[in-house]
């Protein structure tokens, strides 16, 4: 009986040296720009949405949210799950959630304003809310920011333990006549979101996703 | 005082000088030291050389009872297995002589019936010789008889003459006759002689069988009593067994980690199903955890069951119990190895119906028709009868982990002979390494102080040669 208890505690004691505190799941928010022209890279962005599907297992959470005038709201969530403990039945959700971001990517309209930070406040509040170990917003956008007259946006936000990336950060005709202005404008988001505690990456080349979601 | 200023102290416009008086200097205080600065660096080196001495007859020693445990374990797990060997060669002996010479009343039945047919035909062939009539002598007599030309003596003698060889005549067919009837009943005997042939070698074929088998036994005996003997040649030969049987067993052993990791690729994707995908054990998966689980389960389970066939003896306890319980440990083992064969099969089938929904989703995500393989089953019931079959082929893995557990117990104790027998030897080098530094300390110690030792000589020789010329001015002390 001696020797059972001593078994039992060491393999507790080893079990709780190994154990990471830390969850194993990831949590994944989209934001998807709608504002005038950049309507038009919506394709790509069901690509990336498929890509992480096939991506994510078991117990991930994944939201798409679209990026209007006025972000930081519910109302622009277009999707959001955790995916069943089921390996069958997480892939039928996988289904159903790709059917919705189909149907939104069809009948979606353009906005007038582009209130970004507002979606990322929204998808921290998400992330958060998750309790996943691993947390990504990923934002498919030109990366201008263009907010209604009197809405407060620039402020430090605070996204410790979030990797933000910007993904297809296109190139606007005012950036070819100087192209300081996009350096600029991806230099002050790396600023604002390392400031923040995250960490901030660019991928223009989305056939080159393997490493988004590591 | 900076160290510059300390080193120009003597001639500060002259450094070189100064560096040559701080020289002299040192070397004039080495050379006074030098008898007690020799005998402090050969008193030290001496101990240092002493210790490891020491320390090198301790390992030695250690290593020598270890050896003396190795062999001891050596020829206990020897006279262990040969004992094995020898009971197994009884218990076959037995069931030889219990399938083969339990038939032996019948059999000498048999013989006893052959050899009394035989008998009786051959008592009953045998050749009995006509005796010759009884007035055969009469006749005789009356054939002597002078005839003298008398017709009637010589028809009476004709007629005896006929009568005669019509006798005759009769027992020579009736000789023949009998002749006859004996040959036929010799015919008639062959059957059992060969019958009796065959029976004969059978029991020939039966008795060269045992002797092969107590001939095997006798090698064995000769073995064991060898290694009770704890003769150098057992030993080696046990050596070199272990030897053997560790590589072999870790070979094989490999091979069923391998039919493990295959077996565990099987059961974790549907155990996910099961136990959700997204649980974890510290950082690793539940449905991890319990595929494993399952199949440590299994691997027990077939520990049991060659324990409880009695082909292995790696638990004392079981090897010890009644047949009665050894036969319910069996049939319980073997019954839930069927069980938990059953549950893998069909985990089996689920993974590959997992498989293949994932399959599909990934063709939907990435826009790629669908399209349903013509032999899909193929590989449905390959997964299903591998998922059923493994666990039992698992169940063998107890033969070469005991093995493998034995032959270690051997391996590792050569293995740390051969490390204390290394570590003894390399001390003992640093032994004699140091005490050899010693000197070539105390010669470099001479070397820096070689200008007073010089003048030391010459002060000697000098010494040493007005002492020869005073006795030679002396010669009466020489006479």
């Amino acid at each position: 009986m001696k020797y059972f208890a001593g078994i039992v505690a060491v393999l507790v004691i080893t079990l709780t040296a190994c154990s990471d505190p830390k969850p194993q799941t990831k949590a994944v928010y989209m934001l998807l720009d709608t504002s005038g022209t950049y309507t038009k890279q919506l394709d790509k962005a069901k690509n990336i949405i498929k890509y992480l599907l096939g991506n994510l297992n078991s117990g991930d959470s994944f939201a798409v949210a679209r990026i209007d005038s006025e972000s930081f709201s519910e109302k622009d969530l277009i999707a959001k799950i955790t995916f069943d403990m089921r390996p069958s039945k997480a892939n039928a959700e996988k289904r159903t959630f790709n059917e919705i971001v189909e149907k939104f990517t069809k009948e979606v309209k353009g906005s007038a304003y582009t209130d970004i930070t507002g979606g990322m406040l929204q998808a921290i509040e998400y992330l958060n809310e998750t309790g996943a170990g691993y947390k990504y917003i990923l934002i498919f956008s030109d990366l201008k920011e263009e907010v209604k007259k009197g809405h407060v946006r620039d402020f430090p936000i605070t996204l410790t333990d979030i990797k933000v990336t910007a993904l297809n950060v296109t190139k606007l005709q005012s950036d070819n006549v100087d192209p300081r202005e996009y350096m600029k404008r991806v230099e002050e988001w790396t600023q604002r979101v390392e400031d923040g505690g995250g960490t901030w990456r660019v991928i223009n080349d989305l056939e080159r996703l393997e490493g988004v979601l590591d | 005082m900076a160290s510059a200023d300390f080193w120009n102290m003597w001639m500060p416009s002259q450094p070189a000088i100064s560096i040559v008086i701080w020289v002299l200097i040192f070397m004039l205080v080495l050379y006074i030291a030098r008898i007690p600065a020799h005998k402090a660096i050969l008193t030290i080196t001496h101990g240092l050389r002493q210790a490891l001495r020491l320390m090198a007859k301790s390992i030695m020693l250690v290593e020598s009872r270890l050896k003396q445990r190795n062999r001891e374990v050596l020829l206990a797990h020897g006279r262990d297995a040969t004992e094995r060997g020898i009971e197994r060669e009884f218990q076959r002996v037995e069931a030889l002589v219990n399938r083969d010479l339990s038939g032996y009343p019948s059999l000498q039945r048999d013989l006893k019936e052959q050899i009394t047919r035989i008998d009786e035909d051959y008592v009953q062939s045998g050749e009995v010789p006509p005796q010759p009539p009884e007035w055969l002598r009469a006749i005789e007599a009356v054939a002597e008889i002078p005839s003298n030309g008398s017709p009637v003596v010589a028809k009476i003698l004709n007629d005896i003459h006929s009568t005669l060889k019509k006798s005759l005549d009769k027992d020579v067919s009736a000789y023949r006759k009998a002749n006859k009837e004996r040959h036929a009943l010799l015919k008639k005997m062959m059957p059992f002689w060969r019958s009796l042939t065959k029976i004969l070698t059978n029991v020939e074929k039966k008795i060269t069988g045992l002797e092969n088998r107590s001939n095997v036994i006798d090698e064995q005996m000769k073995h064991y009593e060898e290694i009770l003997a704890k003769t150098d040649y057992a030993e080696r030969m046990l050596s070199s067994s272990s030897l053997t049987q560790f590589f072999i067993s870790g070979l094989v052993l490999f091979i069923a980690i391998i039919g493990g990791y295959v077996n565990f690729q099987l059961v974790a994707l549907p155990m996910s199903e099961m136990v959700g995908a997204g649980s974890y054990l510290g950082s690793i998966k539940s449905s991890d955890v319990a595929a494993l689980f399952i199949i440590a389960l299994e691997v027990s389970l077939g520990l049991f069951l060659m324990e409880a066939l009695g082909v292995t003896r790696l638990f004392p306890v079981i090897s010890t119990l009644d047949d009665k319980k050894l036969k319910i440990i069996l049939w319980v083992s073997l019954s839930f190895l069927f069980v938990f064969a059953s549950i893998e099969s069909s985990l089996a089938y689920m993974r590959d119906m997992l498989a293949a929904d994932k399959e599909a989703l990934t063709q939907m995500l990435s826009g790629v028709e669908a399209a349903e393989p013509e032999f899909r089953w193929i590989p449905s019931v390959g997964q299903m009868v591998m998922g059923f079959i493994l666990p039992f082929a698992l169940t063998f893995a107890a033969i070469p982990l005991e093995s493998f557990i034995h032959s270690s117990r051997t391996v590792l104790g050569l293995v740390l002979v051969w490390f204390l027998n290394s570590l003894s030897f390399i001390i003992r080098q640093l032994a004699s390494l140091i005490k050899g530094f010693g000197q070539l300390i105390v010669n470099i110690y001479d070397l820096f102080i070689f200008l007073p030792l010089r003048i030391e000589q010459v002060f000697k020789n000098k010494k040493d040669s007005s002492e020869m010329d005073a006795v030679q001015d002396r010669p009466f002390l020489n006479n």
